[in-house]
């Protein structure tokens, strides 16, 4: 049978980073592509981000962070969908991330990162061909 | 009153205009112009040759006249860079309090004439180190502040009676400067002699930088409590900032930054006049912030016209009569969104082209970002080569011998126009709505940034806007530079002397500080002395956010996009 289901996607700003310019283009530029769009607004906290994307049924979440709190909110969010069973949604993740931690960040389970300058086209492309609707 | 120019000079300038665009034509006829369309950074399209026509309904007495002299298109002070160079004031916060002082220090030494503080997000948003939304992020971004005490710590050694110091602070600012207050006091330096600028500017919040606490009208009144209190007691101080700084950064054109931060000073204008306060006597203490970012002449243009056009609504909407209440005095910070973490080195050259810009367009104070600033709080060295930038184009280019040298210039006094009355527009279009706070309501300045913002984006990702190094003129190996880290450690150090200050203070003395701060919000009596006595006593930030939380309510994040 042919999964006629759209990706669905939710574009979630941890912290209390409020650099929002990315995020906000990044979740226009999935709607274009013509995934389904969850955005959180800013302020959420890992729990809260977790329990959203379980709620609204996503098969990806796309995380940004421009103020250096990735190291903490991104792996923390990947263990909270461990302890609740939903770790077959796919994290990856954005925004100013230093090179060195970007291997760490990925073998805490983060799926990809996305640095500055990446083109929207690149990262839709990458979408397509990692995350399946499930 | 007379054009510049007059009819008959006119005619002949057209004449030969018409005459030079056929021989052009028929040039690009067999080789075609390098670019199908020529635009700013703003997408503006931008003509091949400017003339006296583009400038023609110029009145020099009516719209350029002299620097010091209304409409100050030329600038605020008669004498301008001749008298004294702008206040080369650069932006640091890093790790604790004690940190950032060695690095206030240093940069005192080197030759900077005033602080500008950077706070982490926790205190951004007003939270302590210890509050479990601050996980992660203490001391990240900038100097972690939760009492008095840190404050204490961030200026100590430093000779605040003679400095001025400027804080980025907006939902807690009227907290952060009680404690500023409150540090120069317990020094005995009178309120009185201390000079700064709280940013305070809430609703460039909801529009742009997204640091909120409280809903949007409560927002106000805390700010209006804040005008009247500097108005009345503390002389030296810019209460507020009117920031356009971060409205770009998200992604406005030049033109939104110009009119949506003009539309905040309206707003707060008009808030303070309905407190009851006499515009001659808050508003010379009104000071704004621009992003100079990289469209060197529409930058300048930029700046002459909010000179411009403020002088003209405080004196003809405000009826303002103190010529000092027609001054916009601002700040310049280069645009952070332009720099690149692709061969970084390049962002110096970035720099020091929008340093350059805001000095032609008359900047009072202005901060240069660092190279690294795209990948990390600045490193010491980083920093130094950005304050040096000021100091070369201030010393050794020559660009400062002269006021408003590109006065004059067919090409900026027409963008100048342009630019005024397209800002112009957009302000009527607020007002109709019912002003700035009805407009962020429905959401109208947000829309139209996150518009701009991403039609920039697909222009640089279809190559038609180039970006040096991300683009075009890419490099497969890059040069790696310095990033400063902070310590991880930091946040338990930082939580521990939190706790620490919190067992040695008295606490009947801190509740009864918070339970008048609580009065004071709920009822109309202005908040400021509440503020000074409850932090003197060590509350936390906090502490005292918690109670504007209580009984403010908290602002959501509508999630536009």
């Amino acid at each position: 049978m042919v999964n006629k289901r759209r990706i669905r996607v939710m574009v979630a700003k941890p912290g209390l980073d409020g650099h929002d310019r990315g995020a906000r283009i990044i979740a226009r530029a999935y709607r274009d592509a013509g995934f389904e769009v969850v955005y959180s607004g800013l302020h959420q906290t890992p729990e809260e981000i977790v329990e959203a994307s379980i709620q609204e049924d996503v098969d990806m979440i796309g995380l940004s962070s421009l103020a250096g709190a990735h190291n903490y909110l991104f792996p923390r969010t990947v263990e909270l969908l461990r302890e609740k069973g939903a770790d077959d949604i796919i994290v990856c993740g954005g925004g100013i991330i230093p090179d060195e931690d970007i291997p760490v960040l990925k073998e805490k389970g983060i799926k990809e990162i996305f640095t500055p300058g990446t083109t929207l086209d690149n990262i839709v492309k990458w979408v397509k061909e990692n995350v399946k609707p499930r | 009153m007379a054009s510049i120019f007059d009819k008959k000079i006119f005619d002949e300038i057209e004449e030969s205009h018409v005459k030079w665009n056929k021989k052009l034509e028929k040039d690009f006829s067999s080789r075609p112009e390098r670019l199908e369309r020529f635009s700013t950074v703003s997408d503006r399209e931008i003509k091949r040759i400017y003339t006296p026509k583009d400038a023609g309904d110029l009145d020099f007495m009516r719209d350029i006249g002299f620097p010091g002299d209304y409409p100050f298109t030329r600038g605020v002070q008669p004498s301008m860079y001749r008298g004294r160079l702008w206040t080369m004031r650069m932006f640091a916060g890093l790790g604790s309090a004690t940190d950032t002082n060695k690095r206030f220090h240093h940069l005192v030494k080197e030759g900077q004439t005033g602080l500008s503080t950077a706070f982490d997000m926790p205190t951004l948003m007003g939270y302590d180190s210890d509050s479990p939304k601050a996980r992660g992020e203490c001391g990240k971004c900038g100097v972690a502040i939760d009492n008095l005490k840190d404050m204490e710590d961030l200026f100590d050694g430093l000779p605040i009676d003679r400095i001025t110091t400027s804080m980025t602070i907006n939902p807690p600012a009227s907290v952060l400067w009680a404690m500023y207050i409150a540090m120069a006091e317990n020094r005995g330096i009178d309120r009185n002699v201390i000079g700064g600028t709280i940013q305070n500017d809430m609703l460039k919040e909801f529009i742009a930088q997204k640091t909120f606490m409280c809903p949007p009208k409560p927002s106000v009144r805390i700010i209006a409590d804040t005008v009247e209190f500097g108005t009345n007691e503390i002389p030296r101080w810019n209460t507020i900032s009117i920031s356009g700084y971060h409205i770009r950064e998200a992604g406005s054109t030049a033109v939104q930054e110009l009119a949506f931060t003009i539309a905040d000073g309206i707003a707060y204008t008009q808030a303070a006049i309905d407190r009851g306060l006499n515009v001659d006597d808050f508003a010379p203490r009104f000071s704004f912030f621009f992003n100079s970012h990289l469209d060197f002449f529409e930058e300048v243009a930029k700046f002459r016209a909010a000179r411009r056009m403020w002088a003209r609504i405080m004196k003809e909407r405000f009826k303002a009569k103190d010529p000092r209440s027609w001054w916009l005095r601002f700040h310049t910070q280069t645009a952070g969104c332009s720099l690149t973490a692709q061969q970084p080195y390049n962002n110096v050259v970035r720099t020091a082209l929008q340093a350059l810009a805001a000095v032609m367009g008359g900047t009072q104070s202005l901060h240069t970002n660092s190279l690294d600033e795209v990948l990390a709080i600045p490193t010491e060295e980083a920093a130094t080569i950005a304050l040096r930038t000021q100091q070369i184009i201030a010393e050794e280019s020559g660009v400062a011998n002269t006021i408003d040298p590109l006065g004059g210039s067919y090409f900026v006094e027409s963008l100048t126009n342009q630019m005024e009355e397209e800002a112009f527009e957009i302000i009527k279009r607020i007002d109709d709505m019912g002003g700035m706070l009805a407009a962020i309501e429905r959401n109208y300045p947000q829309q139209e940034i996150a518009d701009a913002a991403y039609n920039y984006q697909i222009q640089i990702d279809k190559k038609i806007k180039t970006v040096v190094g991300v683009n075009k003129y890419v490099t497969d190996e890059e040069i790696p530079v310095e990033v400063l880290e902070i310590d991880e450690e930091l946040e338990k150090l930082q939580i521990e002397k939190t706790n620490r200050v919190k067992t040695e203070r008295d606490n009947n003395k801190v509740k009864e500080g918070l339970a008048e701060v609580g009065e004071a919000c709920a009822g109309n009596e202005n908040i400021m002395e509440s503020l000074i006595k409850a932090v003197k006593s060590y509350a936390t930030l906090q502490e005292v956010c918690d109670v504007y939380r209580d009984v403010f309510g908290e602002y959501r994040d509508p999630g536009i996009y």
